[in-house]
């Protein structure tokens, strides 16, 4: 086997863990792994909050120091991306006009965000984050913004609007559904979030987007909304979802639907191709099997050690618990699970103290729980989901209910009831 | 500069010249010490940077939070009276010549 080659095509969290993974599995064969961008492997998550403020440093973004590469004796090729894949000869060609033959590939893209097609989408500070170039963009003229308007309610798009409200910036997020992350969210932590955030100084319009910007010299100075008001902006940041990266699986002819489409190891309609992280595709066993896309370090992560295990030979359906978090300001927001079939949601903890956990059931079977600054109470959930302990919406409200000894084992999953 | 001995799971020991002010996990983490996987990067969000806090100035280390307290009951290795998330650790001169074990199993 150490003769044969895998070629991983986007180094960020999913492609990094992948070629990582593969050592640590004892696959001794040559690694590539190949990067349209000139960075080595970093970290998103920071990018929308502490990097912005200065509190996390650009050094400490990387992923794995500089050398780890080489020790692990994995080749990186940075700043060139995979421009083409030949599924017959089982090879890619690169930016650099370079080809790489492989055996097998692992398609780790990511995802790029949308665009809003609207006039004045291209003035002058009108900005979207995702890379790291991005963040320095906005890092750059962050401090100097009087006005910053967010164009999306997404995790994202928060995150960046309490940075901005910390910095004391007034700050106005436009949504255009009537509740936040509603395809994500309960519509009780949704609410909370929106009035935690008012409370901080945070203006939230939700039902309305922008329309147009207009600006003087090429820069931006207002949005014009839907209904047609206008807020004063020298700072528009778009956060209105992400594309999965495709284009290039789509041309080889390999099956793309919103997502390079996999089985449930992660393998695409190509023997040899696969596919992780954010542009994947997958069977999800906590949405009842259907294909999604999950955005998550999480899911990248996860997805990555089981196909690195799978080109060890050790091929498992990938049933990890989806978990993702999400700080704003100083709220620590955690979910465990998918909303799949919600239709019973159990608060725990205090919402006043902004404290709290939201469960969620579909009949009798917990499919969710969503945290807001008890991150034990995430763990315990996530274990919950991943053994499988029962947990019904009634045993919530029992006096002397302990979540973390149901959890941690340290008590039977129903306590007796007198 | 503040060292940190670290013992890894193969029993291999890796002493780090770490910087004041930054945690174990981070120090961990910059010198390839892949077995604390620091999944959340240190926001508190994850408990896999999980340490046994084994010999040393153990005494220069703040207290555990409530929060990380309570996560401790959740690492995948078992806890122990030495257990600690190594992102909440920050080096210090007075934490000079630590030793932390390092747990096989972050998952
Ligand atoms: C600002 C921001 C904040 C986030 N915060 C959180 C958070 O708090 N918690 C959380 O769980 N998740 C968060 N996420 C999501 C998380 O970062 C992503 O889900 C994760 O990075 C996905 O990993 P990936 O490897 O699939 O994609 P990426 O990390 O995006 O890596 C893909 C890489 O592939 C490269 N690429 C694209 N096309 C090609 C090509 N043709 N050839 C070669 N290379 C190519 C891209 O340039 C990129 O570097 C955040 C994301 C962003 C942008
Ligand atoms: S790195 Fe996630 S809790 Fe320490």
């Amino acid at each position: 086997m150490s003769n044969r080659t895998v070629v991983v095509a986007g180094a960020g969290q999913a492609g990094s863990q992948a070629a990582a993974s593969l050592r640590d599995e004892g696959f001794q064969g040559r690694i590539v792994l190949v990067g349209a961008e000139r960075h080595a492997p970093y970290q998103r998550p920071p990018l929308s909050k502490g990097y912005l403020t200065g509190k996390v440093p650009p050094e400490r973004l990387a992923l794995r120091p500089p050398s780890f590469y080489d020790n692990i004796d994995v080749e990186l090729r940075l700043g060139t991306p995979v421009t083409s894949i030949d599924v017959d000869a089982r090879s890619v060609g690169l930016g650099s006009g370079d080809r790489l033959e492989y055996h097998d590939l692992v398609l780790a893209l990511g995802a790029r965000n949308r665009g809003l097609p609207i006039d004045g989408a291209d003035l002058d500070g009108v900005l979207t984050l995702r890379s790291l170039a991005d963040a320095e963009e906005v890092r750059r003229r962050l401090p100097a913004a009087s006005s910053v308007v967010v164009i999306g309610g997404g995790f994202i798009g928060l995150e960046i609007a309490a940075t901005a409200v910390g910095l004391g910036i007034a700050t106005t997020v436009f949504e255009i559904a009537e509740q936040l992350m509603a395809r994500v969210l309960s519509p009780g932590t949704a609410s909370f979030l929106v009035e935690a955030h008012r409370r901080r100084g945070m203006r939230i319009d939700l039902g309305t987007s922008a329309a147009t910007m207009t600006g003087t010299h090429g820069q931006v100075r207002a949005v014009w909304t839907l209904d047609g008001r206008s807020v004063p902006a020298d700072l528009v940041l778009v956060g209105i979802g992400a594309v999965p990266n495709t284009e290039v699986a789509a041309e080889a002819g390999l099956l793309v639907d919103n997502g390079i489409v996999t089985d449930p190891h992660l393998r695409t309609s190509d023997p040899h191709v696969w596919a992780i992280g954010d542009c994947a595709s997958f069977p999800c066993a906590y949405a009842d099997g259907r294909q999604m896309r999950l955005e998550s370090v999480q899911n990248a992560v996860a997805q990555a050690r089981a196909v690195a295990a799978a080109l060890a030979g050790r091929a498992e359906h990938f049933r990890a618990v989806p978990w993702f978090w999400s700080d704003q300001a100083d709220l620590k927001i955690q979910i465990a699970g998918l909303p799949t079939g919600r239709d019973t949601v159990v608060m725990y903890g205090e919402a006043e103290q902004e404290r709290f956990s939201a469960f969620c059931f579909a009949g009798d079977r917990l499919v969710g729980v969503e945290s807001v600054n008890r991150p034990a109470d995430h763990l315990a959930a996530r274990r919950l989901l991943e053994l499988g302990i029962p947990l019904r919406p009634v045993d919530l409200t029992r006096p002397g209910f302990d979540l973390r000894a149901l959890a941690s084992g340290r008590s039977a999953p129903v306590a007796p009831t007198s | 500069m503040p060292k940190v001995t670290f013992i890894r799971p193969n029993g291999e020991t890796t002493v780090v010249d770490g910087a004041d002010g930054t945690s174990i996990m981070q120090t961990a983490v910059s010198a390839g010490i892949t077995e604390v996987v620091a999944e959340c990067g240190g926001t508190l969000a994850c408990a896999t940077c999980h340490v046994y806090v084994h010999d040393g100035p153990i005494d220069a280390l703040p207290e555990a939070s409530g929060d990380e307290e309570e996560m401790l009951d959740f690492t995948a290795c078992p806890r122990e009276p030495t257990s600690r998330l190594s992102c909440q650790l920050p080096l210090s001169p007075q934490t000079d010549g630590l030793v932390v074990r390092v747990p096989p199993e972050q998952y």
